[in-house]
């Protein structure tokens, strides 16, 4: 597959960010006496993201959604394929350069923060590692700065975590995040962990700071209605496969993948007289194991429209209309 | 399939142990200053024949490749000084044979007090039952062995005159078995009940008293079962605290054991004796480990070896 | 829109839905005080009733053991004249030996030894173990695996049989080598017993701290925190020296703290055997065995002794406990 296929037209002209080619991470894992197989975790992933936008990635728990945003900023090593950002690949490069670019936001609010180092030191570290600020002074400076950004409290400067919300707590993640003023963001479920009404606090947070920042995003999460209302793209991944890659507003409009299809009938929708005439799919069969998944289409055992050729091609990715991918023998 | 894995790693493990122990204890041995005649009053010649006789001025690799040898027969060499000419092999099986009757004794008694103690300390949480059992538990897990052992003389023996001071008149094993069973009882007490406690807050406990069971079956059929098993593991230290115990509670009451007898050649230098002692207890605490891991991991499959 | 008579819905207007203004968090507060994390867990430490008064008791322990002998007429291996054989009486509270020695300034003697051992032990048991733990949890893969292996290995050596039989390989060559150095002097008064108990310490005992440490290291690599600085670009050992030391210290204390009393159990159990401290150098466990066989006509020679190990024993044993609450609230056993 060519690669420019990925976008339709001249990556230059796309003004792109940060492009992911072929990317792989495979876990080792003892499933025998001696024999070790390789969990999949991440298989021949593509895409590519514009500068400004936000790429949400969608899928099941367990799809390897969590692994491609931690392989992206090489957190874990990936197995083969490329990460370009800015144009350079990042790929067997010293890190430290880039760790200043890309950053990312965690899940879990409650384990992603030291609870032996205050508020200041944990935003203040990413200052502290690149030596940004020349004295304590600015050093206090900019951390008040950052705790005003993402909306906390300066009287909270020398507490710790545990004294926190998990809402307050994120903001603080994301103050760290944005310490070193990074142009590239991995939002790793960021608000799955929250209550509801707290979920739209941090994502129109998050919003805001794209606009005044510049941020780029990669959003990673397993509910549909946040990515959508973020997201400028979105990919949806299955089994380690990125099954779909279209415009939010073209995935939901008109869905091509039958797994995308799937997982959109199945979001409530808050008005009965929709729901009652909507037409449910239901997902049939249980999620393969990973360690042992199917020949040819990874779907193919849940698919409705599978056919002898899903059993032996794997299909990739390729554009079936103008900014609309998708990877099935059958759909398009 | 996980199971057995684990079972081959594990004894795999046990028999490099054993292979350790015997290598390290051998040379360890082989570094001692001086040859076992040297307390002898026998003139150079004499020695030098005794040396030639035990094969002690062969190359050490050689001494050692021989020492594997026999050891694989069971033949563990002679005593050269305490019971001088009488196998290694025959006086360990003799007195081990005493040292057990007491060991078993003293393990029953901690299973059962231990176990049923640290139950009612765990089920009656913060009661006055609990309390006294655990300030118990607490001071008798602080007394060494020499300590209880001497308590017990100067109380029972010395001055109420009820149990005889020495092992062989009637009921001399009495004492020795409490000495020996102080610490396993109050260690399986803490343990016990610490599982207990776990256990009784877990959320299946609290499915089956919200289907309407008796408090009565929550606990000895669902509680009690579950909250066992860690105890299992401790049965393989237990056993080595009690051999180990065995060296103070068989001096001090003269029982004609394997532990006095190990005591008694260390201060006679009677090298054999100390290392075929060394290789036997290592090699049972080793068994009895390998036995209580493998029980567990068939009982707790979810355990595994790391 | 249409209500029913009998909606249980909240009545709301849009007005609750209008954005908060951007300093609303000013009137944000948090309950809690300003506190950090050593001053938490001396307060939780404070409340526990039974290991402040177990402090106490060590502390009272430490005078007696250290500052009490200089305050005693008699040293520790002086045969008084006359006075052999004492019960305790106003001279000798604690009576005296056969060889008329003090059995009170003895005690103290001993005690001092006791936790001696006990301490100097814990901290090469902590340094050797959590050096190990350490790099065996940090390298992970093979390494880790190899490591473990050989502390499984010799977790699996009795260690009271070896240290036994080290005892009496180094006693010649240390006594010759102490004789031969001046400025090891001072070791010839405790004697190759106690140094195998070192020796032995630093070679065997550190595996169980091993593998706390290397536990706790696994357990804290994976944190999301720990990814966090990773992913700040935090060097190895800033992320050592930051993140996973602070966080598993606590629990590495108390380890450490109820390692004390094991290591006092050992000496006190090869004393008694004969295989400790050398003589006239008294411990706790060589004075009760000394005692043992006058025991139906001396029996304070054997108690004095015997219950100041009790006691030692079950203080530090009832602070460790206390300290690991204190310290590490989520290990606390309900």
């Amino acid at each position: 597959m060519p690669d420019r296929n990925l976008t339709g037209q001249d990556a230059a002209k796309e003004d792109i960010l940060l492009e992911v080619k072929h990317l792989k991470k495979y876990f080792p894992v003892r499933t025998g006496f001696i024999r070790k197989t390789d969990l999949k975790a991440v298989d021949d992933v593509s895409f590519s993201i514009r500068r400004g936008e936000t790429l949400g990635i969608v899928g099941e728990s367990g799809c390897g959604k969590t692994t491609l945003g931690r392989t992206v900023l090489r957190l874990t090593e990936p197995t083969d394929g490329d990460i370009i950002y800015e144009g350079q690949s990042i790929i067997g490069k010293d890190m430290k350069e880039y760790r200043r670019k890309m950053q990312i936001v965690f899940q879990d609010p409650y384990a992603s923060l030291d609870p032996r180092k205050t508020v200041s030191d944990i935003i203040g570290e990413a200052i502290d590692i690149t030596k940004s600020a020349s004295g304590k002074e600015e050093r206090r400076e900019k951390i008040l700065q950052l705790m005003q950004l993402v909306g906390l409290n300066p009287e909270f400067y020398n507490r710790f975590p545990h004294e926190f919300s998990g809402g307050q707590r994120q903001r603080i993640g994301i103050a760290r995040a944005l310490a070193i003023d990074p142009g590239f963001i991995v939002c790793d479920e960021p608000v799955s962990a929250l209550d509801v009404s707290i979920q739209a606090q941090i994502v129109n947070m998050l919003e805001e700071l794209q606009e005044t920042r510049k941020l780029t995003y990669l959003f990673i999460a397993h509910d549909l209605a946040v990515v959508k209302h973020i997201s400028t793209r979105i990919g949806v991944m299955y089994l380690g496969h990125m099954v779909e890659l279209t415009y939010s507003a073209q995935l939901y409009r008109h869905p091509l993948h039958p797994y995308t299809q799937m997982l959109l009938s199945a979001i409530p929708i808050a008005n009965p007289d929709i729901s009652a005439v909507r037409k449910r799919i239901r997902l049939e069969g249980e999620l393969p194991s990973p360690l042992n998944p199917p020949s040819g289409c990874p779907f193919r055992t849940r698919c409705p429209r599978c056919t002898s050729q899903c059993c032996e091609d794997t299909p990739s990715l390729r554009e079936v209309e103008p900014g609309h991918f998708v990877a099935c023998h059958n759909c398009g | 399939m996980q199971t057995i894995r684990y079972i081959v790693k594990r004894i795999g493990l046990a028999v490099i142990s054993l292979f350790a122990i015997v290598t390290i204890t051998f040379f360890l041995m082989n570094l001692l200053p001086g040859d076992p005649f040297m307390s002898e009053k026998a003139t150079a010649e004499n020695r030098a024949i005794l040396v030639a006789k035990y094969g002690l001025d062969q190359p050490v690799y050689i001494q050692y490749g021989r020492y594997l040898k026999n050891l694989l027969k069971g033949d563990m060499g002679t005593s050269y000084v305490l019971q001088k000419g009488r196998p290694v092999a025959t006086i360990i099986f003799e007195s081990f044979a005493t040292s057990m009757q007491l060991g078993v004794r003293a393990l029953v008694l901690a299973i059962v007090l231990g176990v049923s103690l640290g139950s009612i300390a765990g089920l009656r949480k913060d009661k006055p039952s609990d309390g006294v059992i655990r300030v118990l538990s607490s001071i008798g897990i602080s007394m060494p062995g020499y300590v209880i052992a001497s308590a017990l003389m100067i109380v029972l023996a010395v001055n109420l005159k009820v149990l005889p001071v020495t092992y062989n008149k009637p009921g001399g094993w009495i004492m020795p078995m409490i000495t020996l069973a102080m610490y396993p009882t109050c260690y399986l007490i803490r343990l016990t009940r610490a599982s207990i406690l776990e256990v009784m807050n877990q959320d299946y406990l609290t499915t089956e008293r919200a289907k309407g069971m008796s408090e009565f079956i929550v606990v000895f059929v669902h509680a009690l079962k579950n909250s066992l098993i860690p105890v299992i593991t401790y049965l393989g230290p237990l056993t080595a605290s009690i051999l180990t115990g065995g060296f103070v509670a068989e001096t001090v009451f003269n029982v004609p054991g394997l532990g006095r007898y190990f005591v008694s050649s260390i201060s006679s230098r009677d090298y054999t004796v100390i290392m075929g002692v060394t290789v036997f207890y290592s090699s049972l605490i080793v068994m009895m480990n390998l036995l209580c891991d493998i029980l567990y991991k068939i009982v707790d499959p979810r355990i595994t070896l790391e | 829109m249409k209500v029913s008579a009998l909606s249980l819905q909240n009545k709301i207007s849009p007005e609750d839905f209008a954005p908060l203004g951007s300093d609303h968090f000013r009137d944000e507060k948090l309950e809690t005080e300003e506190i950090g994390y050593w001053k938490a867990s001396w307060r939780r430490l404070k409340k526990n009733r039974i290991a402040m008064f177990a402090l106490i008791v060590i502390l009272i322990l430490l005078v007696f053991a250290f500052i009490g002998p200089v305050l005693s007429p008699y040293t520790y291996d002086q045969q008084v004249r006359g006075d052999e054989g004492l019960w305790p009486c106003m001279a000798h509270p604690f009576g005296t030996d056969r060889l008329g020695r003090d059995i009170l300034v003895r005690c103290m003697i001993g005690t001092r030894i006791s936790m001696a051992v006990g301490i100097v032990s814990a901290v090469i048991v902590m340094i050797v173990g959590s050096i190990y733990g350490a790099i065996s949890g940090l390298a992970g893969g093979k390494v880790d695996i190899f490591m473990m292996r050989l502390v499984d290995i010799i977790y699996s050596v009795p260690e009271i049989l070896l240290i036994v039989v080290i005892k009496m390989i180094i006693s010649e060559p240390l006594q010759n080598l102490i004789d031969n150095t001046p400025s090891l002097k001072g070791l010839q008064r405790i004697g190759p017993g106690l140094i195998a108990i070192f020796v032995v310490y630093g070679l065997l005992y550190w595996v169980g701290m091993a593998r706390i440490v290397r536990g706790q290291i696994l357990q804290l690599k994976n944190m999301e925190y720990v990814t966090a600085a990773q992913a700040l670009g935090c060097s190895k050992g800033r992320l050592i020296r930051e993140h996973l030391l602070p966080n598993c210290i606590g629990q590495l204390i108390a380890t450490v703290m109820l390692q004390i009393p094991s290591a006092i159990f050992t000496e006190a159990f090869l004393s008694y055997l004969g295989i400790g401290v050398s003589a006239p150098m008294a411990s706790l466990g060589s004075l009760a065995s000394e005692a043992l066989n006058g025991i139906t006509s001396y029996p304070y020679r054997v108690i004095f002794p015997a219950v100041l190990i009790s006691l030692i024993i079950l203080s530090f044993n009832l602070f460790g406990d206390g300290l690991r609450d204190a310290l590490d609230p989520k290990m606390k056993k309900a």
